[in-house]
């Protein structure tokens, strides 16, 4: 689904971390592009669309930047004001997708928030460990192994189809999403240099790595 | 209860309720002659007919894209504008012609807005859209100064007019702006544009000559550029902008800004540069 001229693309995959311990724990990995464009200009290519959620939650969005912003701030501070609320209770991942989802339902019928959503998060409590939720503007959302979103599914999701295994490592995984990125850059007509990657298992929520520092401005 | 007994003290104090106190307001307690006045300073009339927004799409469009080919009122615009950061601070350079179609409208534009003495507004897209919204933007950062007793950050400021241009989006708004400034965490550069977009970087160029402007930012720009180079940079930008782009010309404004707040550098005639730089590059070629 693309947003106008707006080419949006994430794609995150679930995977088992190699722990002894049975059952397996999963992690997520998040990747999206960086790139803010205007008509023929590209204005910046150093952004950060994965906003964090809460330690062990987040969430990459694609649209146009107002929206993005404005519905990434939105959600990761009612979570945390959930948080200060409740002390310090967390939502599950499942119930942070769910909130998501109903925020953009809700506000689909008053100038929705033009926005793509995947959703990543781990849980300790859950067995599988970390969840992978992939939602779009008009409030469908859909629980999954992994997602593409944007012009960038066209060329993602056979590689994931191809390649995501039950049961991979961490560097498996990251080497798919190198390897749709590698495609995306060989096939797309759209020129998106940079990447951001970041990975969430049961340490928390890290950058993994980027095309270029979204602090450096 | 409001309405007639509205005092300016009051209105001031009140700007966030008083848009809901005029719309509650009940119909025959105001003026008995005239509608009572809007007071409101944070909000504008809306066309009176039942979709105001699509009313405003398909007759002023905005001036992102190619949008507004077929809309009645076609938008005056045609700019040049850039800043930078660099070690010595920011420069802020822009052209000053304002254009409606093939007619010069104006040679002698003021394109920076001086919001207050550390805070510039840049000026590209509707003229009136720009200035209505960026003095709008310096009450509302007063308004912060006089509550807090501090002055307001750049990042607020920015993100104080985002959140305007973003509630009136697909109202048919005009505007691609820099704000710039020095605050507590040094000096500071957001490009905010009509449909929302915020952006935090080291530099950027708006406008139909910005591809120009970009092109010898791109090549040229460093951030330990010494101030006199900085300002040469910001100077030749707009030149070459103003060179290729039709839509741009006239008088190069340029201003600097440190920590002690903006200082304006110059005015030049891009003309008189012109010939400045063509006997530069001939001197060069013959030695």
């Amino acid at each position: 689904m693309g947003c106008g001229h707006v080419f949006c693309k994430m794609y995150g995959s679930r995977l088992p971390n190699k722990t002894p311990s049975y059952p397996l724990k999963q992690q997520v990995v998040l990747a999206t592009d960086q790139v803010n464009a205007r008509s023929i200009l590209m204005y910046q290519q150093n952004l950060d669309k994965i906003a964090e959620l809460s330690s062990h939650s987040a969430m990459g969005v694609s649209g146009p930047n107002c929206d993005l912003v404005n519905f990434s701030e939105y959600i990761s501070k009612n979570l945390k004001l959930y948080e200060l609320s409740n002390d310090g209770l967390k939502l599950s991942t499942h119930a942070q997708a769910n909130f998501c989802r109903g925020e953009l339902a809700k506000a689909l019928r008053k100038g929705p928030f033009q926005v793509n959503v995947i959703l990543g998060g781990y849980d300790a409590k859950v067995p599988t460990g970390g969840s992978l939720y992939v939602m779009d503007y008009l409030g469908s959302c859909t629980k999954a192994n992994y997602g593409a979103q944007g012009y960038a599914s066209n060329f993602c999701l056979s590689i994931m189809d191809r390649d995501w295994k039950e049961g991979q490592t961490e560097e498996e995984a990251v080497q798919i999403v190198e390897k749709c990125i590698r495609e995306l850059q060989m096939r797309f007509l759209i020129n998106q240099s940079n990447f951001i990657i970041k990975v969430i298992d049961k340490e928390g929520l890290r950058t993994l790595k980027y095309g270029a520092d979204p602090a450096d401005n | 209860m409001f309405g007639t007994d509205l005092t300016i003290d009051q209105d001031i104090l009140s700007i966030g309720s008083s848009k809901h106190d005029a719309k509650s307001r009940p119909i025959g307690s105001g003026c008995l002659h005239a509608p009572p006045l809007d007071l409101n300073p944070t909000s504008f009339p809306l066309a009176p007919c039942p979709d105001p927004a699509s009313f405003t799409r398909s007759n002023f469009a905005s001036a992102c894209g190619n949008s507004d080919s077929h809309q009645q009122v076609k938008f005056a615009k045609g700019t040049t504008t850039l800043a930078f950061k660099f070690d010595g601070g920011i420069i802020v350079s822009v052209d000053s012609r304002s254009t409606m179609g093939a007619y010069i409208a104006s040679g002698t534009v003021k394109k920076v807005i001086e919001i207050n003495p550390f805070l510039l507004g840049t000026m590209a897209g509707g003229a009136a859209d720009c200035s209505f919204w960026e003095r709008n933007l310096g009450m509302q950062c007063r308004m912060y100064e006089l509550r807090n007793k501090k002055r307001i950050s750049v990042a607020s400021a920015s993100k104080l007019l985002a959140n305007t241009m973003s509630s009136y989006r697909g109202y048919g708004l005009s505007m691609g702006t820099m704000i710039t400034g020095w605050d507590e965490t040094g000096p500071q550069l957001y490009y905010v544009d009509d449909d929302g977009t915020r952006l935090h970087g080291r530099y950027f160029s708006v406008g139909s000559g910005s591809t120009y402007a970009y092109g010898v930012l791109d090549t040229y720009y460093r951030p330990d550029l010494t101030v006199e180079e900085a300002i040469d940079l910001g100077k030749r930008a707009i030149y070459h902008a103003c060179h290729r782009d039709a839509m741009s010309g006239s008088i190069n404004n340029l201003y600097h800004v440190t920590k002690d707040g903006w200082v304006k550098i110059h005015a030049i005639d891009v003309n008189d540069m012109h010939y400045e730089f063509l006997e530069e590059k001939a001197n060069a070629m013959s030695s």
